[in-house]
């Protein structure tokens, strides 16, 4: 049991994360908790013994997939920002 | 301890469901859908998880020395990380295209819209 | 429907959903078990084949139609997102201003830049020897392109990242997979089977045909990525909608320069 106490940790923490990345509603929060789980699973997949997958996940979670969201967050509230100003005027 | 990964696949699974039924904001809700993404990662590498076993990775130990964990399922695994970060690209591509057409990415609002 | 009813039937699909899995998980081998039949063959044919990472033997020569599959996956949601976010004709490009960058950062980003590229190549380079391959280290290469967004501007990472030029790299990636398949078939084997020497287990020229579909994939991986930050980039800085959307560099969208947090 002591030998998997990582992995157990590791999973908890994975739980958190996941859970937190659902429950934050505002995209760009929800940015930081997804970046959060990818970390959370890279270091899961290391204590896991694949090598190979953390670090494609690290590549992925961390970077790639939340650069992109909160990207489409910016352009998103760009378009609405503007439109709600046509309203007003 | 021995289903406790499954678990927590599951649980990840169920919950980036949840999120996505409730969710009021399309990129929220891609969002979601990455944490059930993340739970099939964790599922299939917790099958092939093997207690004592190292990385099936021979560059700095003899074969045979040690048991490995199983590489199939990693493989698996390691491809759908990156071809699901493309495919996560393309909801967001279709969110943003949401956005440009009908001024909003909420999935209320938009029902509200088509009538 | 109402929310109420809605959430009802959630509730009840999850729960239910919820029962079926616990009673899967129930019958699946208990975790960190000793019994693994196919990765216990996997494992014995990659040594076979002199390819110490079992992983990559595993995608790029057991299982490398699978993985022939998963690139054409890639492949066409990276064409689909091309298409969705193309400049339509309600839409302008509006160039963003150069921007000013504190120093000590761009000295950080510029010499970060070249350290990142060069760890991208080797890890797609060792895929057959250690861990890493082109689906890795293609995703490493390709965000450290954008290390001179951070370290200079968006202008100076349009210069260097031509995209028709990756979108072409992206493609010649994609086919080369199966073009390598039939060239294979060529010489008499059957499709993607390995056929070139296999080599000293442990070094570069290890694994047959492993590093050279490897190779093909990093390539495609890493335009892939570098095309799809494009697409994203030009959407949140320089398009427009005709119809009174302010400029990138405008009050209230900071100085054209936010939204790249997650990059370093």
């Amino acid at each position: 049991m002591a030998d998997d106490l990582p992995i157990v940790l590791a999973l908890l923490l994975v739980t958190v994360a996941g859970t937190a990345t659902v429950l934050t509603r505002d995209p760009v929060r929800q940015v930081f908790a997804l970046a959060g789980l990818g970390l959370a699973l890279a270091l899961l997949f290391a204590v896991l013994q694949a090598p190979d997958v953390a670090l494609s996940q690290l590549a992925v979670g961390t970077a790639l997939t939340p650069l992109m969201v909160l990207l489409s967050v910016r352009k998103v509230r760009r378009k609405a920002r503007s439109e709600r100003r046509e309203e007003h005027e | 301890m021995s289903i406790l990964p499954y678990l927590v696949a599951g649980w990840l699974f169920l919950a980036g469901c949840y999120g996505l039924a409730t969710s009021r904001n399309l990129i929220h809700a891609v969002g979601s859908l990455a944490v059930c993404q993340a739970s099939t990662y964790v599922l299939l590498l917790a099958v092939g998880y093997r207690r004592g076993g190292t990385a099936p990775v021979f560059s700095d130990i003899r074969p045979g020395s040690r048991p490995v964990v199983d590489p199939v399922v990693q493989a698996l695994t390691l491809t759908d990380v990156v071809v699901g970060a493309t495919l996560t690209a393309l909801l967001l591509a279709l969110v943003v295209q949401v956005s440009k057409r009908h001024g909003t990415v909420d999935p209320d609002e938009l029902r509200e819209l088509r009538g | 429907m109402s929310l109420r009813v809605r959430m009802v039937v959630l509730a009840v699909g999850l729960l239910g959903l919820a029962a079926m899995l616990v009673a899967a998980f129930r019958k699946l081998p208990g975790f960190g078990g000793s019994w693994h039949p196919y990765g216990q063959r996997a494992v014995e044919t990659a040594l076979g084949r002199h390819t110490s990472n079992v992983i990559a033997s595993i995608n790029f020569d057991q299982r490398a139609f699978d993985t022939m599959g998963e690139q054409a996956i890639l492949f066409g949601a990276v064409l689909g997102t091309v298409v969705i976010l193309r400049t339509t004709r309600d839409e302008r490009r509006v160039e963003p201003e150069p921007a000013r960058v504190p120093a000590p950062l761009r000295r950080y980003a510029l010499a970060v830049l070249p350290v990142t590229l060069l760890t991208g190549l080797y890890v797609v380079a060792h895929g057959q020897v250690s861990p890493g391959g082109g689906f890795q280290g293609g995703v490493v290469a390709a965000t450290a392109l954008h290390l001179l967004y951070i370290a200079v501007d968006y202008r100076a990472l349009q210069r260097v990242r031509s995209v028709p030029l990756f979108t072409l790299a992206d493609a010649a990636g994609e086919a080369g997979y199966p073009l390598l398949g039939l060239g294979v078939l060529m010489t008499g084997a059957s499709f993607l089977e390995n056929v070139l020497p296999y080599g000293t287990l442990g070094t570069l020229s290890s694994g047959g045909t492993v590093p050279v579909l490897n190779a093909a994939i990093g390539l495609e991986v890493a335009a892939a990525v570098v095309v799809l930050l494009a697409q994203f980039l030009d959407q949140a800085i320089v398009i427009e909608s005709e119809d009174g959307e302010q400029g990138a560099g405008s009050v209230g969208d900071g100085d054209g320069r936010r939204g790249e947090g997650g990059a370093a």
